[in-house]
């Protein structure tokens, strides 16, 4: 369904969503990548990876803003940057790799952060290494550092990178985490470490997060869990107090999880429950 | 739990009314409403709504219809619920309000029309699954377009509104969001098994969808409504 070409692009469904009729060619994108003005780099950057536009041309582009010295704030943030290593992610081209593997070691917080999510959609394990050396900042040995709250890195991100590529050899440094005073990166060593171990206590802890007094924080452990696919929670997640819409796409993961585990695909009886709540919820 | 419509029954019938509730003098209901109306917290106007809701007391709709637009997702659930219970009584009054909102309530508002099924509501569906920006309210609208009580309609009006909900729901499939096609492919099970002339079209449908969808969670949904329509066959073929 996602193609390459601009003109069968024209007709792609994804253009329903545009902004306010402010439409560009794949072209003009790639163009303005380099452009004068900051701003239109800033969003073809976005609209690349909004439009999934999976050309050479725009890959080559992108890669190349992640080491953008002039769009640059005050305070030392890289913006195009952050568009483009969220928009590689989004791309899916394998060559982006090394370069955003280099930007986990970028100045800028928010682009470390995006270099990680989009590391995480690619799949490659070779960043694993220096996520771990990242996550590492956070530790004393096999320990949080006693300094706390530890805003210094992405460290949900990385977590949640490190438990989608499978990194078992990472347990050691990911456990601590579960630990971290702030929620959001509990909940995603919570996922991660489920990921790895498979272990129930640890989709448990997702499914009591559930009923966490803070509706983002509800809306977090939705997302981990569909994330994880984790089947037990199928009715904790109807039951939560947050957006349908939500709800939804987290019993998604939870169902394809389940077909996916069935060879061919076939409806098992975890499936069905799945599909009637979701049903119930639409 | 919230209303539901078994996938087997859900067009042909109402979900049953519970039996009548104790008989509540009004005074206890205007209590029940202003308490929703000076809840002063999200945990406090939940309780409060879920109250009024038990309560199915038409005098309630437009308290509960207000509670849509609260921007609290545990009290619009609960609002929804109460609404559905009334049934028809709040079917007008929803209909009137439906364009005052904002998306997120219209949303709602359109859950609640679909659980109650009333037909009155089949022309704001047609037009919110077709034109509305919202993903929310596009998916409530497929899902209620399967469900409507058709058999209140007049049998020649019952075939043409079938065919338009037929091809509401045929242009939902093709949505961008995954969300509003699975919504589609339940609306579609329910038409079918609501109209048996229109099955073997809706069949031919869900097979393109199998092929073709690009979320597995859309192919699933096809899979089961696939199975409910055999059974379907099966039993109205014996």
């Amino acid at each position: 369904m996602r193609n390459s070409s601009s003109e069968n692009f024209a007709n792609s469904p994804s253009t329903d969503n545009a902004v306010d009729g402010d439409s560009l060619t794949v072209e003009q994108a790639i163009a303005n990548l380099e452009s004068a003005d900051l701003g239109l780099r800033f969003y073809a950057a976005w609209w690349l990876g909004k439009f999934r536009v999976c050309e050479e041309a725009a890959v080559k582009g992108l890669i190349k803003a992640l080491d953008d010295e002039d769009d640059k704030t005050p305070e030392g943030g890289y913006p195009l940057r952050r568009n483009a290593a969220r928009a590689l992610g989004k791309l899916g081209d394998q060559q982006a790799v090394p370069a955003l593997i280099k930007s986990l070691e970028c100045s800028d917080f928010y682009v470390r952060e995006a270099a990680a999510q989009s590391l995480e959609m690619l799949g490659d394990p070779a960043c694993v290494p220096t996520l771990s050396k990242l996550l590492a900042f956070g530790l004393h040995g096999e320990q949080l550092l006693t300094q706390q709250p530890d805003f210094s890195q992405p460290y949900d991100a990385i977590l949640e990178a490190l438990g989608t590529l499978q990194a078992t050899e990472t347990i050691p440094l990911v456990k601590p985490f579960l630990e971290h005073p702030i929620e959001r990166v509990q909940y995603a060593a919570a996922r991660a470490m489920y990921q790895l171990t498979k272990e129930p206590g640890y989709g448990e802890r997702l499914v009591h997060a559930l009923k966490n007094d803070n509706l983002q924080l509800r809306r977090t452990a939705l997302a981990d869990l569909g994330s994880i696919g984790y089947l037990p929670a199928a009715e904790a997640i109807a039951q939560t107090l947050a957006e349908n819409s939500l709800k939804l796409i987290a019993l998604k993961g939870l169902l394809e999880h389940q077909v996916n585990q069935t060879h061919p695909p076939a409806l098992s009886a975890g499936a069905i429950k799945v599909i009637d709540l979701m049903d119930s919820l639409l | 739990m919230k209303w539901r419509v078994g996938r087997s029954h859900c067009v042909a019938e109402v979900p049953p009314h519970p039996p009548l509730p104790t008989p509540i003098i009004m005074t206890d209901i205007q209590k029940l409403i202003r308490a929703v109306e000076q809840a002063d917290s999200s945990a406090r106007l939940l309780e409060a709504v879920e109250r009024l809701a038990a309560a199915q007391a038409k005098e309630a709709t437009p308290t509960l219809i207000a509670a849509l637009g609260y921007n609290n997702p545990g009290a619009a659930v609960a609002a929804v619920d109460g609404l559905v219970k009334i049934g028809e009584a709040a079917v007008q009054p929803l209909l009137e309000l439906i364009d005052d909102y904002n998306y997120g309530a219209r949303a709602w508002a359109i859950r609640a029309l679909a659980g109650i099924g009333d037909p009155r509501a089949l022309n704001t569906l047609l037009e919110a699954a077709k034109t509305d920006f919202s993903l929310s309210v596009r998916r409530a609208s497929a899902r209620g377009l399967g469900t409507l009580r058709w058999h209140e309609l007049p049998q020649e009006q019952r075939h043409l509104h079938q065919a338009e909900a037929l091809e509401a729901l045929q242009l939902a499939c093709q949505d961008p969001e995954w969300v509003v096609r699975y919504a589609a492919v339940t609306g579609l099970e329910a038409l079918a098994i609501a109209q048996p002339n229109l099955t073997p079209q809706i069949i031919t449908q869900l097979e393109h969808i199998a092929q073709t969808d690009v979320d597995l969670a859309v192919r699933t949904r096809v899979l089961l409504a696939q199975q409910q329509l055999q059974k379907s066959l099966v039993v109205s073929n014996n």
